[in-house]
């Protein structure tokens, strides 16, 4: 018989919605940026300092509601192995979702850059002026980027393969639009 | 029989998970492959013909030579430092704070536009000035200025042919004169980039020559009014011109004389220039920096640039900063100048690349130790 998934709590949802497309968007746009020099780079740049910024605060609302709110159990026929998994990457979702816009952030401020938002609005710098610091968190930001975008990759393949596959409720659990009934 | 066989009601069952397992894996894979897909595009990865910042600093590197820690275009240069005394006539055009009356602070680098931290100073090279102009309030404009108003090509694309074509062959050690030939058919701007460069007399010193913003910019007023400008850095010191023809003379006596006599002004006094601010009137081309503005145009003195000392790269402030000029204040904006994004991305290129190198040795000053470590009034 079907029974009604729980569900992630409503701010956990509303936050999880809301970063998903921002933080997708900020990963092409981050990879799209170095990728140019036409005049793309310009507006790409001065997107990605300000919706870094946003997300920076977005995460450590997500973060914070993830220690308020427990999320719903995974379903207890899930294998071993999968339920350490699903625990592992979004740990390390959280992680990279807060280093990103702290190493961007940083590795501006390092490179003596003003960490300009918009309308003259600027943060100030958190990392000393150094070179080697520099080039050191700007090779994190980078590669942290590429895990991040291959982990969002697992998490989405995962995701579906609970809807498609399994068809255990966890999808609908964060979508409840999508039915909330286990089959 | 042993088994009785499978009833056809479970083999369709079967048949329906199955069909669901290879489905949704079917879906999953092309989900995630689409989005990798989408991303390697986005990041240049199927498009080798798309230029990067590091695509240009790979082209300057295999024009100019590596010098690890330099810079990857105007590696010969120092720093120096200084204040900026805004007269407030600049007020009307732009809100920017450096333009209010008083007094701003300043550092920037002068530089020779060759391709070596160690080429000798007697070139016939365009020079550049770059400053970083720190307000008060805490906003930043830094501009990197050259001593020829023009540039040679209006487009990155140019840009690259053109270091291309003039990239030294490794056996002549100079570049194939067909190539360069090629180039310059196809470019009238950049013949007459280099026809300018041929019959301007060259300053006799950093402190005595003039710098030029190259591209357009855009001044905002406190109402919100744009204005296309573009500004200069014009020197108080009379202009004396170097004799071309004794270029080799000089090196020989002194590789580094340009940069000592900056040195050796710059202990006897502060040097100054006047930031004057020309306006575009209807119709200038505010997207090719190879189309300069005619002479008749508004020019508006906005203040005074005193550079009190010069100090080498490893001891001043401006190795490890990138003069990018789309670090800019409000009250200034970008022009649509395809150049400054282009700019922008090769200087935070060779900022990644020098500062993963580790600080260079210094120069000028480390091939021919020659210079003051400092020179302080």
């Amino acid at each position: 018989m079907s029974t009604p998934v729980p569900l992630f709590h409503a701010r956990a949802r509303l936050l999880h919605w809301m970063m998903a497309p921002l933080v997708v968007a900020m990963l092409f746009i981050g990879i799209g940026m170095l990728s140019t020099t036409s005049s793309a780079y310009a507006l790409l740049l001065a997107i990605h300092k300000p919706l870094g910024t946003a997300i920076l605060v977005l995460v450590l609302l997500r973060i914070h509601t993830r220690f308020r709110h427990r999320p719903p159990p995974l379903p207890s026929d899930l294998p071993r192995l999968q339920r350490r998994a699903a625990t592992l990457s979004h740990w390390l979702l959280y992680a990279l979702l807060l280093l990103m816009p702290v190493s961007g952030w940083a590795m501006l401020s390092a490179a003596g850059y003003p960490v300009t938002l918009l309308a003259g609005i600027r943060l100030p710098p958190i990392a000393p002026h150094d070179a080697g610091l520099f080039a050191w968190l700007r090779g994190a930001h980078h590669w942290l980027a590429l895990l991040l975008f291959a982990t969002f990759l697992l998490h989405l393949a995962a995701a579906l393969f609970h809807a498609l596959v399994r068809r255990d409720g966890v999808l609908a659990s964060m979508a409840p639009w999508l039915g909330r009934r286990r089959r | 029989m042993p088994f009785s066989s499978p009833s056809p009601q479970s083999l369709r069952r079967l048949w329906r998970r199955r069909r669901r397992v290879i489905t949704g894996l079917g879906t999953i894979a092309l989900s995630v492959g689409v989005l990798a897909l989408a991303f390697a595009w986005t990041a240049g990865w199927l498009t080798p013909s798309r230029l990067s910042g590091a695509d240009v600093a790979d082209v300057l590197e295999r024009h100019n030579g590596e010098h690890p820690g330099f810079r990857r275009a105007h590696e010969k240069g120092v720093c120096v430092v200084g204040y900026f005394d805004s007269n407030g006539r600049g007020q009307a055009l732009s809100k920017a704070t450096v333009f209010a009356p008083g007094r701003t602070p300043v550092f920037g680098r002068f530089a020779l536009a060759v391709g070596s931290p160690y080429a000798p100073d007697g070139v016939p090279a365009p020079r550049s000035l770059a400053l970083d102009f720190s307000a008060a309030d805490g906003s930043t404009w830094r501009t990197a200025m050259n001593s020829v108003p023009l540039f040679p090509v209006g487009n990155v694309r140019d840009f690259v042919a053109l270091q291309r074509a003039t990239t030294p062959d490794p056996v002549t050690g100079k570049p194939d004169p067909a190539r360069v030939a090629a180039f310059m058919a196809a470019h009238p701007e950049t013949r007459a980039f280099n026809a300018l460069m041929a019959s301007r007399p060259i300053a006799s010193s950093f402190a005595n020559g003039g710098y030029h913003s190259i591209n357009a910019f855009r001044f905002i007023d406190a109402g919100g009014t744009a204005r296309a400008v573009r500004w200069s850095m014009l020197p108080e010191a009379a202009f004396s011109a170097l004799d071309r023809g004794r270029f080799d003379a000089m090196n020989a006596r002194d590789r580094d004389f340009l940069f000592n006599d900056l040195f050796a002004r710059l202990r006897r006094e502060p040097q100054r220039w006047h930031l004057v601010v020309t306006l575009a009137a209807a119709g200038d081309r505010t997207d090719n920096a190879t189309v300069q503005w005619p002479a008749s145009r508004e020019r508006i003195d906005v203040g005074t640039l005193v550079i009190e000392r010069a100090l080498p790269e490893p001891a001043g402030p401006c190795r490890d900063v990138t003069f990018d000029p789309l670090v800019l204040p409000p009250g200034i904006a970008a022009s649509d100048d395809p150049l400054l994004s282009a700019r922008s991305a090769v200087y935070a290129a060779s900022l990644r690349r020098r500062s993963g190198e580790g600080p260079h040795p210094g120069a000028p000053g480390s091939a021919p130790a020659t210079l003051p470590q400092e020179s302080q009034r």
